[in-house]
């Protein structure tokens, strides 16, 4: 029963809400099939599947607020867990950040973010899909470790004020690792989409053996300021913190106006409206974007709309709680699924082809906030770094360690690329100048 | 989980930059908290569904089978400044199965527990498996593990932190707070986290395993901020996740450690003093705004057990996990330096000083249990000797490839619905066999920093390079303690770090540290565990200023 239709799903909601005795109800149905499975040294090691439907229940009486959860659908089971939020709620303290459930809201139509191909999906279709990329690894004699998962499902929500929301949506992700035998090469390459008939996992496989084999004996030079060519993944990660995210993830406008933020300004205030960055960046969010569709309405029921984050360097917009977009007296915008950076026209080869002197990064690892204040992170370059010189990728080069804020490497642009989905966003491929390594490390 | 999920479960996405993901919440259902006190079901009821599941799996065509039996609970407390943000009271009940067929795993799980969602999950783990060995190269080989019969263990906890009123929780949080704010902290936020597992083993082996688990955290964080330069700094609290009950919140003066002379750290064993913490955090972070940003260079370092315990955890817990050093975690957690080649060569790890131990049995870890979660006891084994590497972490289906007998027992799934598989255990640094106090030790030091906290950590895929932060940084000139640093971070090598080791302190300055969010495989799982250790000394190691200027 996972994916509910909106009719089904709307019966349900609305038998919830007629058992409610609070001042204020919600309810909302999530559901999802998928399944996953995972492979290293060439051959299958686990894998799973799921299948689930779980409601919540948020009952108010007044400022107190609970919430319930349960897993199965018929009346005592539907009664008792709108008894159960009703009974936290009347033992909860009172919120001082208590905002009313919201009416009926208008959302932008929903996009294609569902696709019954993902939905159909069998662990015969899993286990082809990997089987493809192992037998390529077999006959390079090359050593993958792949993981491929999938998900299919529904969200709906609808409340005592009247809000009503219905979508479906569904995904399916692929990475993949290419070790040489000897291990002294390692390449990786990703990809995630709605819809599972535009995967490629062996032409994956292909790229991340590809970079494997170029990778061995790689030179050691010295870290330092360096031009950089990052790839969409060493930008964002779907399995990780990434550079890009974390600077998504800091325009939050409470942190910004409470003094514990980048964004926050000497002396009070925040830095919306102030040129932080290149001119020629420009981050945006739309959900009816067909390359990244995803969920037109938030988890508290606000819609999602087109906003524009940062637009020619200059902070735009801030997304914040509803409360405190009262309290702050500042526009009401929820923070966005996933988000599109403005790129041009080259493509990855274009830009090596631009490039005198620089290092090609595949992809970024551990990395960790080292001072929110500046926004400074470290982590690691990983599967396939290279040397380019005079346009050409020269040789490959030991891996390194780099301490870089988003924003110092936002003003450092050199070009943007042609923008591929990484993580459910669109993502350029940028070339940085001064990006600091600042030691090797002998990982491969 | 994610720890978006989380987030968003919480409602906390603004300034809860802090609060971690825990495993439960995301697939637990809310409950009122009386719930958590409720008994789970009978275990004759458990062993009879138990032979449902590993009935309809041999019947199916498995060779072996393993069932969990689960029910997880969670309670999270969370409040900021002078109010509650929220109260979660989570219960996760399911069963999950783990076959062996055509020499392939299939696993499956269902929360219907009946005998009828049973069987189908052992089938569809069946199914699985052989739909998985059509492609399969290596047949699963599980080193042999003798039935235990039925049995049970428990963690020896003194007080159930949910039958302690959550009223009580939540003053305790308040005095917290009020004590940040009364010593000048723009802003606090508190959160008390406490977990049950009650977990059922059984598996065709003949084993019938009743296990129940808790741990808890409190954990806070102070803000404060100089509006006139716009300059902020925080200071977590410097508890321990813990495999104890409400008993760590007590606090005892012969639980607590001094730091040096000068340095007003203060660490803490099995009990832990929240108020007294916070109030030395407030202290502290108000310093931090100040303190002389550190000039780069060598220093010798001497780091706190809070502290050290991340960088044993990183440097040396995860390289010595059996399946990263074969390759089966190289697509995400990475591999490791220290493979079988690597340890023939008998390269020294580190320096004499060193001996690490895992174990699954030290009273108040996050990793002590009776059994793993493929039904193994748990035990106590050396990685290093005397700077040696000498043995790694692993479970029974990997036993074999390293010529060994028996499972080390450090399986483990952070919940009923996942698949089990190798996790840390406990990995703790032995304290010197001499008497050496933190005084004594810093008394030697021309040169140095003093280190307590964990902070900012990262490290490369197979564990060669790493930086890490700390929470409070003081700098050691000629053998005393002369003031606050800021802007610390060490980066160094695995095996030129832990061959630059010194000396430790003696035993009555050892303490564990814990983490409840050691993430690894695909879909990543969460497991909890803790590190031993005592203060250590490390020589000349590099240290880089972290300080930068934006716009």
């Amino acid at each position: 029963m996972a994916i509910l239709s909106q009719s089904e799903a709307q019966a349900i909601l609305t038998k919830v809400l007629s058992f409610s005795k609070a001042d204020e109800c919600e309810a909302s149905l999530s559901g999802n099939i998928g399944g996953n499975v995972r492979t290293a040294r060439n051959t299958i090691s686990t894998s799973g599947a799921n299948d689930n439907v779980s409601l919540a229940v948020e009952s108010r009486f007044g400022k107190r607020s609970g919430v319930a959860t349960c897993n199965q659908f018929d009346d005592a089971t539907l009664r008792n867990c709108v008894q159960r939020a009703e009974e936290i709620a009347r033992l909860a303290p009172e919120s001082p950040e208590y905002m009313p459930l919201l009416g009926p809201q208008q959302y932008v139509a929903a996009p294609d973010s569902f696709s019954q191909r993902t939905a159909a999906i069998n662990p015969d279709y899993r286990a082809t899909q990997v089987a493809a990329g192992m037998q390529l690894c077999d006959q390079q004699k090359l050593s993958s470790a792949a993981f491929l998962e999938d998900s299919a499902g529904f969200r709906a929500v609808r409340n005592s004020k009247g809000l009503q929301a219905y979508q479906q949506r569904s995904g399916i992700t692929y990475s993949v690792t290419v070790r040489t035998p000897d291990g002294t090469g390692s390449g990786y390459a990703t990809a995630d989409y709605n819809d599972a008939s535009k995967l490629d996992t062996t032409a994956l496989t292909a790229t991340a053996a590809k970079k494997a084999a170029m990778s061995r004996e790689a030179k050691a030079i010295e870290p330092g300021k360096y031009t950089v060519i990052m790839e969409p993944a060493a930008l964002v990660a779907n399995t990780d913190a990434s550079l890009l995210a974390a600077l998504m993830g800091a325009l939050d406008a409470r942190n910004a106006d409470e003094g514990r933020s980048f964004l926050s300004k000497k002396g009070g205030g925040n830095k919306k409206g102030e040129k932080l960055f290149d001119e020629r960046v420009t981050i945006y969010s739309d959900p009816t974007n067909p390359e990244i569709a995803d969920l037109t309405f938030s988890g508290d029921g606000r819609p999602h709309q087109k906003t524009t984050w940062i637009e020619k360097g200059v902070v735009k917009n801030l997304y914040t709680s509803r409360y405190w977009a009262q309290k702050a007296g500042i526009p009401d915008i929820p923070r966005p699924n996933g988000w599109i950076m403005e790129g041009g026209t080259q493509s990855l080869e274009d830009m090596i082809k631009g490039t005198a002197k620089g290092i090609l990064v595949t992809r970024l690892w551990y990395i960790r906030p080292v001072d929110p204040q500046t926004l400074l992170y470290t982590g690691l370059t990983r599967d396939g770094t290279f040397y380019i010189e005079n346009g050409k990728i020269k040789h490959p080069v030991k891996n390194f360690r780099f301490n870089e804020s988003p924003i110092i490497m936002l003003n450092n642009l050199e070009a943007i690329g042609k923008p591929v989905r990484m993580g459910g966003n669109l993502v350029p491929p940028l070339k940085i100048r001064d990006f600091t390594f600042t030691s090797l490390s002998d990982a491969v | 989980m994610k720890r978006r999920d989380f987030v968003g479960l919480t409602g906390l996405a603004a300034g809860s930059l802090l609060l971690p993901s825990i495993p439960g919440f995301g697939s637990g259902l809310l409950v009122p908290a009386e719930r958590l006190l409720e008994p789970g079901m009978d275990v004759a009821m458990k062993k009879r569904l138990a032979d449902v599941a590993l009935n309809a799996a041999t019947s199916a065509g498995a060779s072996y089978a393993d069932v969990r039996i689960g029910r997880y609970l969670n309670q999270g407390i969370f409040t900021r400044e002078k109010q509650v943000q929220n109260i979660a009271s989570s219960e996760s009940q399911g069963v999950g199965v783990r076959v062996i067929a055509n020499g392939t795993w299939g696993f499956a799980s269902t929360n219907q527990i009946t005998d009828e969602g049973i069987a189908k999950a052992a089938q569809l783990a069946v199914a699985i498996a052989k739909a998985n060995s059509k492609v399969q190269k290596e047949p699963v080989k599980l080193v042999p593990q003798k039935g235990y019969g039925v049995v049970s263990w428990k963690t020896p906890i003194t007080q159930n932190a949910f039958e302690v009123p959550i009223a009580q929780k939540v003053d305790l949080l308040m005095e917290t707070n009020a004590k940040a704010l009364a010593g000048g902290a723009s802003f606090v936020n508190s959160a008390l986290f406490q977990v049950n597992e009650q977990k059922y083993f059984a598996s065709t082996d003949g084993s019938y395993i009743d296990q129940d688990v808790h741990r808890i955290w409190p954990t806070f964080t102070v803000t404060a901020i100089d509006r006139a330069s716009g300059k902020f700094r925080s200071r977590p609290a410097m508890s321990a996740s813990m495999g104890l009950g409400y008993e760590y919140l007590t606090p005892s003066a012969k639980e607590k450690i001094a730091g040096p002379a000068g340095s007003d750290v203060i660490g803490y064993k099995q009990r832990y003093d929240i108020l007294e913490d916070v109030t030395n955090a407030t202290k502290q972070v108000k310093q931090k705004l100040t303190a002389k940003s550190v000039t780069p260079g060598k220093y010798d370092l001497v780091l706190d057990p809070h502290h050290l315990g991340l960088t044993i955890h990183e440097s040396v817990g995860h390289p010595l996990e059996l399946d990263r050093v074969l390759g089966y975690e190289a697509n995400y957690a990475g591999t490791s330096f220290a493979d079988l080649a690597w340890k023939a060569k008998n390269i020294p790890y580190g320096s004499k000083a060193v001996n690490i131990v895992a174990d699954k049995l030290q009273p108040g870890s996050l990793g002590a249990v009776g059994y793993d979660d493929e039904g193994v006891k748990t035990g106590q084994w050396n990685l290093i000797e005397q700077g040696k590497l000498v043995d790694y972490q692993k479970i029974r289906d990997q036993a074999h490839m390293v010529g060994q007998d028996h499972s080390d027992g450090c399986c483990y799934a952070q919940s009923w619905q996942d698949v089990q598989f190798q996790r840390m255990p406990n990995v703790s640094l032995q304290p010197g066999k001499a008497k050496l106090s933190v005084d004594d030790m810093v008394r030697g030091v021309d040169k140095g920093i003093y280190i307590a906290g964990n902070g900012s950590f990262s490290i490369d895929q197979q564990r060669y390079n790493f930086q890490f932060g700390g929470i409070v940084f003081y700098a050691i000139e000629k053998g005393k303690i002369t003031g606050m640093l800021e802007d610390v971070a060490y980066q160094a090598n695995t095996q030129e770090f832990w061959n630059s080791c010194a000396a430790s302190c003696d035993e009555s300055d050892y303490r564990l540290v814990g983490f409840f969010n050691d993430g690894k495989g695909q879909p990543s799982q969460s497991s909890a565990v803790s590190h031993g250790s005592a203060t250590t000394r490390f020589n000349g190691v590099n240290v880089i200023n972290t300080a930068r200027k934006i716009g």
